[in-house]
């Protein structure tokens, strides 16, 4: 109460029965008045973040799936393959089964991380300590994409490291092939991630949140397949190209098709709509009620 | 300080709060009453700036809450025990509350010693009663050490020793200087607690006022006569004889009678001069929750009917009689009547839902007029209206026009079923 926003408008009218001094001057604090910022919120969303156990098992099961399976596979092509099958192959590429098995857990602990609050009630708590409810949002998308970064990187590294160990058929990537086989796909990962959590903060509702993100990963891949119909060739091919696992595939510099995304095109579609969705739930988050 | 102006809020095309406007002031325990869905948590968020008012403003300290500078620093709340993670540990909750709003982490180890919860702060949450639940929403309250306290019911699931322990928190926040705005339906939590009250029924104000007043105005101070059983006709003769002299004479169910408007001794000479022995004659002091649930009787929204199991009960046998329903149960005003001024109307609920505004004036009936029970023996009567409203059968006073009379309410319940 250091601020001088506080002033009595009027003293105390005098029928005030319990006012039986002068006109209380209100209570002053001793404990030293800090001007929050997106700092402050950053440290709480981390100690949020950290302190329950979904993370812990989100996390968890990440890091089993995505090593789990990349040694899995790369042991089974290891084992079956024969000399010359994998000449010219990018061993890296084996990565990719872990990762998108694992990005389901990803999808998860993003949209935990706002609609949560929702479920939980805990919103109204945070809100009612930090009235600009932009930071919130916005210390949150920067906590959570900083782990899911960290986490997916560290994982994928380690598969990727095994794999080349692994498959001695396989020719050495280049420098560009490991820069996007794993620092490309960690950030692809996370933005999938981020883009969770901004769905879950617009949906406020953690089932249905997973939901729509796992159906738009999968939906795209799984409508084209059963698209037989000649007259829908086109709107197969892009449903194919542009489907969240061949996306991801392209990181491998493999593709369904020659047309389509390619380099490095799928982190700029997905930071694209993460930043028109973030957009979108910053906005509503000003105008909702919570 | 806290300052609602014509605050207003529809969710679609129910109006949760009408025009309410009101002042919270420091150095009080303020008590917020009302029925439930009468609007009390809907205000709360309106002051934490969580909903938006469809109209009007609320601002403390004269700044609406999402523009208030350092606002956990000056304003603590407790709008819901569950609002919490239950996966987090209580100390971990607090700590990174206390992280949002720039407290130091020591601060948070000093409210979980305040609020006795030292011994599970490493304890999820989840697994916490609800009064260690309210517990804990009271430790976040007071984590900035704020000038305005909210608490929104911050009682419910408190053991009589936790009861007593926020009864006196709340006073000795108060008397610090803060302002402290406390909503409950408890009525004799308030009674002991509160300084101040604000009322309001279905989103209207129907009082703001000292709770001296509030009682005192609303109160229907009463005596009560017991003639001798053995003779109905001195009953008879008592109650001609008192309204005569101006008093206002209810049967009750037992047989007794209920006087207002005459002071005790002058009953007894009445009595006396009619030559009718009492066997007893008592004076009521209407509670607080009497004097509430008469204001807001017009006003619930939620209200209990007779459980009649239409249709799968087994028919009486002839010459059976139907048990008798406890009184009270699904009547309208079976608690003490109305105070004699305000002639069996509750006072200031407006007529029809969210009609005209009622105005600034809450105030109910005239608060000048003295009660005579309140006062000394020798006061002068007051001429209390005679005998307005004519005892209704089954001795149930006049039940106010707008609350639905018991047939009303009846069929519309079994068509439900």
């Amino acid at each position: 109460m250091s601020t001088p926003q506080s002033p009595m408008p009027q003293a105390a009218p005098p029928n005030w029965q319990a006012a039986a001094g002068p006109s209380h001057p209100g209570y002053t604090s001793p404990i030293p008045v800090v001007r929050t910022h997106l700092g402050h919120a950053l440290a709480s969303e981390w100690t949020k973040i950290r302190s329950v156990r979904s993370t812990m098992w989100t996390l968890g099961v990440f890091v089993l799936l995505v090593v789990g399976i990349g040694l899995l596979a790369g042991a089974a092509i290891a084992a079956n393959a024969s000399d010359g099958d994998l000449n010219g192959e990018n061993p890296l590429s084996f990565g990719f089964f872990g990762l998108l098995l694992g990005s389901m857990c990803v999808i998860t602990l993003g949209v935990l991380t706002t609609a949560s609050e929702y479920g939980t009630g805990m919103i109204r708590t945070t809100m009612v300590a930090c009235p600009s409810r932009g930071r919130v949002l916005t210390a949150k998308a920067i906590v959570f994409f900083a782990v899911a970064f960290v986490v997916t990187l560290v994982s994928a590294s380690l598969v990727a490291v095994a794999q080349v160990g692994m498959l001695d058929g396989a020719r050495e990537p280049s420098g560009a092939e490991w820069f996007k086989g794993t620092v490309g796909v960690s950030l692809y990962i996370a933005l999938l991630g981020l883009l969770s959590l901004v769905v879950g903060s617009i949906i406020r509702h953690s089932a249905g949140a997973i939901t729509i993100m796992i159906g738009l990963v999968l939906a795209p891949l799984v409508i084209a397949l059963f698209m037989f119909s000649e007259s829908l060739s086109d709107l197969r091919q892009a449903l194919f190209e542009y489907s969240i696992p061949n996306q991801l595939s392209v990181f491998y510099s493999n593709s369904l098709t020659d047309s389509g995304p390619s380099g490095w095109d799928p982190l700029w579609i997905a930071l694209g709509v993460t930043a028109v969705a973030f957009a979108g739930a910053y906005a509503l988050l000003q105008k909702r009620d919570v | 300080m806290i300052e609602a102006v014509g605050l207003t809020k529809r969710y679609g095309d129910k109006t949760a709060v009408y025009n309410l406007s009101f002042q919270v002031r420091p150095g009080a325990v303020t008590g917020f009453l009302g029925p439930n869905g009468s609007g009390k948590s809907t205000t709360m968020r309106m002051i934490l700036g969580l909903d938006n008012p469809t109209a009007g403003t609320v601002t403390i300290g004269g700044h609406p809450y999402r523009r208030l500078p350092n606002a956990p620093r000056q304003v603590g709340a407790l709008l819901d025990a569950k609002a919490v993670h239950g996966g987090r540990s209580a100390r971990n909750h607090l700590l990174s509350l206390a992280q949002l709003s720039g407290i130091p982490a020591r601060r948070v180890d000093e409210v979980l010693g305040v609020v006795g919860l030292q011994d599970v702060a490493k304890k999820r949450s989840k697994g916490f009663s609800l009064g260690m639940g309210q517990r804990l929403g009271i430790a976040a309250a007071l984590l900035g050490d704020p000038q305005v306290l909210l608490f929104d019911e911050p009682v419910n699931g408190l053991d009589p020793e936790g009861i007593l322990w926020v009864r006196n928190l709340m006073k000795a926040l108060a008397a610090e200087g803060r302002t402290v705005f406390v909503s409950s339906h408890l009525m004799s939590e308030m009674a002991l607690t509160a300084d101040h009250l604000i009322v309001i029924g279905r989103g209207q104000l129907l009082a703001d006022m000292s709770i001296t007043d509030f009682i005192s105005a609303n109160s229907a101070d009463f005596a009560r006569v017991r003639t001798p059983d053995s003779d109905p006709q001195l009953r008879e003769k008592l109650s001609s004889a008192l309204t005569e002299a101006g008093g206002r004479v209810l049967p009750e169910q037992d047989g007794a009678l209920r006087i207002m408007g005459l002071p005790l001794p002058r009953i007894s000479d009445i009595a006396h001069d009619a030559g009718v022995r009492l066997w007893e004659l008592s004076p009521h002091q209407a509670s607080l929750e009497e004097a509430y649930m008469r204001m807001t009787q017009g006003a619930v929204d939620y209200r209990s009917t007779i459980d009649q199991k239409s249709g799968l009960q087994q028919p009486l046998p002839p010459g059976a009689q139907p048990p008798m329903p406890v009184p009270g149960q699904g009547q309208p005003g079976w608690y003490a009547p109305p105070p004699p001024q305000a002639g069996g109307q509750p006072p200031t609920v407006p007529q029809g839902p969210y009609g005209a505004p009622a105005g600034a004036s809450p105030a109910g009936p005239a608060a000048g007029q003295p009660n005579p029970y309140a006062q000394a023996p020798a006061a002068p009567q007051q001429p209390a209206a005679p005998a307005p409203a004519a005892p209704p059968a089954g001795g149930a006073p006049a039940p106010a026009p707008q609350t639905a009379p018991q047939p009303a309410a009846e069929p519309k319940s079994e068509d439900a079923r």
